[in-house]
């Protein structure tokens, strides 16, 4: 009786062991296949396509760079990205500490306001903001992405910082508090230090939305001197046939800086996402 | 008396550090919303300037009504919707459960299932859009050489196998994100629960049926709100992999919405269309918070 009970449960670590070694190569097969495939001849891939690689060369990886040139999508995306995760931090920070901090009527209703608009699809607002960029001349330009941005970052922000910032323990504010600290004291002296781990993990969150984002960036851009990596990827066009070498070289330069991140900071984003958004 | 000037003080201070976001929020994103709606009562064809910007009402919305193209779009993205769902739930439980148990490699594991869900959704489209080519695509030569297929198949002409990709391609991306929201849930699970079940000789499947799911049903739940309305908005990947062939046959409603708007400038029809997909996500949205009792969070209760 005992023994057979045993063996269930071996049987069930092995089944158990072999599907998540299934799961994780179907995870991790995308990706080992474009990087064999971006270092493989475009005559040897599409004669004879091989699981494993044989002469590996790096044509791709120069034509990205010196037939096409793949720097400014990348310059555009790290401008974007970049002036809309800093001005989302700045803004996004005052709010997520008054709302972790401060009680106050209202705050319930932020809280699900702010959440239904990190909801709400980004097609329904397309119309007026291309006609609104088209009348103000912003198509085509970075602030005319950077402001559309702000739709799902500034939401996406706050909602991430909050979360983050409740976890952090009060007791060191309300003893400041008792020894006569200002709200200005307690927030820049001792809340802000103590909240730099938050502040990167958002801002890594917030930065990896805004360089994935296309339907905007497909929008509101006309040519590849404003387009953004993920954009400039999607319309890559070959003369004779799909320059498919190419577009993957371009996957993994656009792909590897994000991934790096992800590896590094697994916990701590694990920690963003979850916060707040899974209450029992 | 002095209370409550405090009190009043700090929702003084609280409200005026929330107002920036909320101005920007308000400015960029609410307001456009409702000049879509504005917009969606006019005839406004970009491409036609001399006829004007006439007022005609709900004309918009009577023509949508009785285009077969936005049924049939609707028609695409609630099929997309359900069936990349359903997978990710069963796949995403899976792994979730695995997580959460100590094993030899469980970081490793943790951060591989990770990287799928933060690369561009265009990048992961593209991946698989290659995988599946029809010459030179790794799947063709590997299900012939398995001898599931006699020949190497045209994926993307048909619209049965189409779905293939775009679905694998989904659920690929997006598991890993519905795992780790169902982690959460799972590590909020009392654990002696399971030692008193264990106790009492109750087995795995036992427990998880009776303590694991009816527990998890919030996180579940939630889960089921975001990933719906993800699933109703799917744009850039169909964009990427089929571009909604072949012809219109898997073109989700984003994705016909666009069209209208930036291939043949119709704005008017356009901002119509957007305003439908407002309201039906917002539909479901009300209809999963209502309906199923979801708390979302945010405030502690």
């Amino acid at each position: 009786m005992k023994s057979a009970a045993t063996a269930g449960v071996r049987w069930g670590r092995w089944t158990f062991g072999a599907a998540l070694v299934v799961l994780i190569l179907f995870t991790l097969f995308p990706f080992y296949w474009a990087i064999v495939a971006s270092l493989t001849s475009d005559a040897a891939l599409f004669r004879d396509p091989s699981l494993w690689p044989r002469h590996l060369i790096f044509d791709h990886y120069r034509a990205l760079f010196t037939e096409r040139d793949f720097i400014t999508p990348i310059r555009n995306s790290l401008v974007v990205a970049g002036t809309t995760t800093i001005f989302c931090l700045i803004v996004g920070t005052l709010a997520a500490y008054a709302l972790a901090r401060i009680e106050f009527r209202g705050k319930a209703a932020i809280m699900g306001f702010i959440l239904a608009v990190t909801m709400f699809p980004q097609i329904s607002i397309v119309s007026p903001l291309y006609l609104l960029l088209r009348s103000l001349h912003l198509i085509d330009t970075y602030p005319g992405l950077i402001m559309p941005y702000m739709t799902f970052a500034m939401p996406l922000t706050v909602w991430v910082l909050t979360g983050s910032i409740r976890q952090i323990p009060k007791d060191l504010e309300e003893a400041a508090h008792v020894d006569g600290a200002t709200r200005v004291q307690s927030f820049t002296k001792i809340l802000l230090p103590l909240a730099v781990p938050s502040l990167a993990t958002t801002g890594i969150l917030t930065f990896i939305y805004c360089w994935n984002e296309f339907l905007f960036a497909l929008s509101f851009t006309l040519g590849p001197e404003r387009q953004t990596v993920p954009v400039a990827i999607a319309l890559f066009r070959g003369q004779y046939q799909v320059p498919w070498g190419e577009i993957l070289a371009a996957a993994v330069v656009a792909t590897a800086p994000v991934a790096a991140m992800v590896l590094i900071f697994q916990r701590r984003i694990v920690q963003g996402l979850t916060a707040g958004a899974v209450k029992g | 008396m002095r209370k409550i000037s405090r009190l009043g003080h700090e929702a003084r201070i609280g409200w005026s550090l929330v107002a920036p976001a909320l101005a920007v929020i308000a400015l960029i994103a609410i307001f456009p919303l409702g000049w879509t709606f504005w917009e969606s009562l006019h005839l406004d064809e970009l491409r036609m300037p001399w006829l004007g910007k006439p007022f005609v009402g709900l004309a918009n919305y009577i023509e949508i009504a009785k285009d077969p193209r936005f049924w049939a779009a609707l028609g695409h993205t609630a099929f997309f919707t359900v069936v990349s769902i359903s997978l990710e739930l069963v796949i995403g439980l899976f792994l979730a459960l695995a997580m959460n148990r100590v094993f030899r490699g469980r970081g490793f594991v943790r951060a591989a299932v990770l990287v799928p869900w933060a690369i561009p959704t265009v990048v992961a489209a593209l991946l698989w859009r290659f995988i599946f080519e029809s010459q030179g695509g790794i799947a063709n030569a590997l299900l012939v050489d398995a001898g599931i297929l006699k020949q190497p198949m045209v994926w993307f002409i048909q619209t049965s196998t189409a779905w293939v990709p775009v679905i694998l391609a989904d659920v690929w991306k997006t598991t890993p994100f519905v795992a780790l929201l169902l982690l959460a849930g799972l590590q909020n699970i009392d654990l002696t629960l399971y030692e008193a079940a264990a106790v009492d000789g109750a087995n795995a499947w036992w427990q998880l049926r009776h303590i694991t799911l009816p527990l998890l049903k919030p996180a579940i739940l939630v889960t089921l709100i975001f990933r719906t309305l993800d699933g109703f908005r799917v744009f850039d990947l169909i964009y990427v992999l089929t571009g909604g062939g072949p012809g219109t046959s898997t073109e989700p409603v984003a994705l016909y919405t666009f069209n209208a708007l930036l291939q043949n400038l119709r704005f008017g029809y356009g901002s119509a269309l957007s305003v439908v997909i407002f309201a039906i996500t917002f539909g479901l949205a009300l209809l999963y918070v209502r309906g199923l009792g979801v708390r979302l969070g945010g405030e502690e209760s």
